[in-house]
């Protein structure tokens, strides 16, 4: 065995390991802010995992997008609404993790069993592209592809439009989450500058 | 092998007569020069630290280190040795985890951003086709660090300049990244070397600040930003916010972060020279030397004088924008947190889309300029 393909074995199985145990960690956590942390780990095992399959590109589009962005908002938005409050404990807490269980375990079956019987294609490694997948992956994004690709902009920019519609509550008489009427004397007050002369 | 000397190529071959294998002499060459990378980027920061303290004093009339060493040039060892020997204090209420893993998340995508910076034609770690996405990417990693370690901290000053640290490089990365994204157009490549290479054909006429005169201004911005240089250093301003994330660290802990702070400003000094300046490219191509003085381009004098000349207008370059930007840092007031954000969303934001577009415009006008 050469030394490369040991590497990759290693390289391999340390990233599944920390896959896996940082997943369940995500979940079976009681602190929501060690969750997320451990989210970006994932998100960066997974980068990790495509770099071992030659996808450069797209392992630095996941430390990204992935990473750079979602992960760091997740922090974001959790640092900034840290209340502490207690929770009520929840009722027949027993019967809804056994429903969860189930639902899970059924789904991990269903995809062991699309694992088992489908017949993966696999690249030989003389034929991987490499390098060159930046220029496929430009290629496919504009001709076969080109619809999911415009899309998906259209989605984010309904995300983003919706998100500056909910931050802007000036354009609004009712607040969206009371359904009040907003006091427009105060939303003037908050957006003028503090260091300004008085007229 | 279209180049006279390779320094790795030798080194396996007199460890293959050592008697090692192949393999065994690749694995034993691996490390080299991600130490010899290591060890400039530290020494780097040594000289930045000096440069700093010395430019400085200058700037407000003082003389600054003198004692340590010749100029004080021994100041900035005297300071790492200082800190490297301090207590290392985890605040009793803190986050003993969160709080030693967030300074070590804010160095290693920094150090890591080393691996595509280029000083010669075949002289850095590794050529990888993502090039300079990579440190876009990497770069994207360390508000993650900043905000553990200001979470961690247990202090409401830590938690607030956590939270400017992540939201000031969350702005200040898309203005960034898309005026990385201009010089990618015109080059038709990721790769930092194909960027140097498209700038080399007439020396300095042919540099991308000439052709990228609007995106090389907001590289600039945005790369202090990304640094938290002072025009921009509002995660750690003093007056209001004690220290920001720093506040609660000590010793080897803090030193993580000065050192990661100040490598990450070295490696924007160099990412700007690549990027805008030519890279290691001296302003008269060597070719045109070499033709001049009439010796082949492939001579070993020649390769050396290449290689010498590269690291040298590299290093040259790059200490250039530190010294301006030490000097931005002495003699500019800061920005408010929402001028801070005005300035990335609304004035640079659309002035880099603006680039890009144009950038794409004068690609199908005039290709024979802007890389057909």
């Amino acid at each position: 065995m050469s030394i490369a393909v040991t590497t990759q074995i290693i390289c391999f199985s340390i990233l599944s390991l920390v896959i896996i145990i940082g997943a369940l960690g995500v979940v079976l956590l009681e602190s929501i802010v060690y969750s997320a942390f451990l989210l970006g780990g994932v998100f960066m095992s997974i980068a990790g995992l495509y770099l071992l399959l030659n996808a450069s590109f797209v392992a630095a589009a996941q430390v990204l997008v992935y990473v750079g962005a979602v992960n760091v908002l997740i922090i974001f938005a959790i640092m900034l609404v840290n209340k502490k409050e207690d929770l009520e404990p929840i009722q027949n807490i027993n019967t809804r993790r056994i429903s969860t269980i189930t639902i899970c375990l059924t789904l991990l079956s269903l995809l062991i069993r699309v694992d088992l019987s489908n017949v993966w294609k696999l690249a030989s490694p003389n034929s991987s592209i490499g390098e060159e997948s930046t220029t496929r992956i430009g290629e496919h994004l504009f001709s076969d592809y080109l619809l999911p690709f415009e899309v998906a902009s259209v989605l984010l920019l309904m995300a983003m439009i919706g998100a500056i519609v909910l931050a802007r509550r000036d354009v609004m008489n009712k607040d969206i989450s009371t359904g009040l009427p907003v006091d427009q004397e105060l939303i003037e007050k908050a957006s003028e500058p503090l260091l300004m002369k008085k007229k | 092998m279209e180049y006279g000397l390779d320094i790795e190529y030798s080194f396996n071959e007199l460890l293959k007569s050592l008697g090692f294998s192949s393999e065994i002499a690749h694995i034993i060459w691996l490390p080299l020069p991600m130490l010899l990378v290591l060890t400039s980027a530290v020494v780097g920061v040594l000289v930045t630290v000096w440069l700093e303290r010395k430019i400085s004093a200058a700037a407000q009339q003082r003389i600054g280190p003198e004692y340590a060493g010749a100029l004080g040039v021994l100041q900035p060892i005297a300071d790492g040795l200082k800190l490297l020997v301090k207590e290392d204090i985890i605040p009793a209420k803190a986050d003993s985890i969160l709080f030693t893993a967030g300074p070590i998340l804010v160095l290693i995508p920094v150090i890591l951003s080393w691996l595509v910076i280029p000083f010669g034609q075949n002289l850095l770690i590794s050529n990888v086709g993502i090039g300079i996405f990579l440190w876009i990417a990497l770069s994207s990693i360390q508000p993650i660090g900043l905000l553990m370690s200001g979470y961690a901290s247990n202090n409401k000053y830590s938690l607030l300049g956590g939270l400017r640290a992540a939201a000031q490089s969350i702005s200040y990365e898309i203005p960034l990244a898309l005026s990385v994204l201009a010089i990618v157009l015109m080059t038709n490549s990721l790769s930092t070397i194909d960027i140097v290479n498209q700038q080399s054909s007439v020396g300095i006429l042919s540099w991308n600040i000439w052709r990228q005169p609007v995106g090389f201004i907001i590289f600039w911005i945005c790369a202090l930003a990304e640094c938290e240089r002072l025009p921009f250093d509002l995660p750690e301003a003093e007056e209001e916010l004690v220290a920001g994330y720093q506040t609660e660290y000590a010793g080897m802990k803090f030193a993580l972060f000065y050192l990661g702070s100040y490598i990450n400003l070295i490696l924007s000094a160099l990412l700007v020279s690549i990027l805008y300046l030519g890279g290691w490219g001296f302003p008269i191509p060597v070719e045109v030397i070499a033709e001049f003085l009439n010796i082949p381009i492939n001579a070993p004098i020649i390769q050396v004088f290449t290689a010498t000349i590269g690291i040298v207008m590299t290093v040259l370059k790059a200490y250039l924008l530190v010294f301006i930007a030490i000097l931005l840092r002495w003699t500019t007031p800061r920005v408010r947190i929402d001028q801070l954000l005005d300035l990335g969303w609304k004035f640079l934001l659309p002035i880099s889309l603006a680039n890009l577009l144009l950038t794409a415009g004068l690609k199908l006008a005039l290709p024979q300029f802007f890389g057909g």
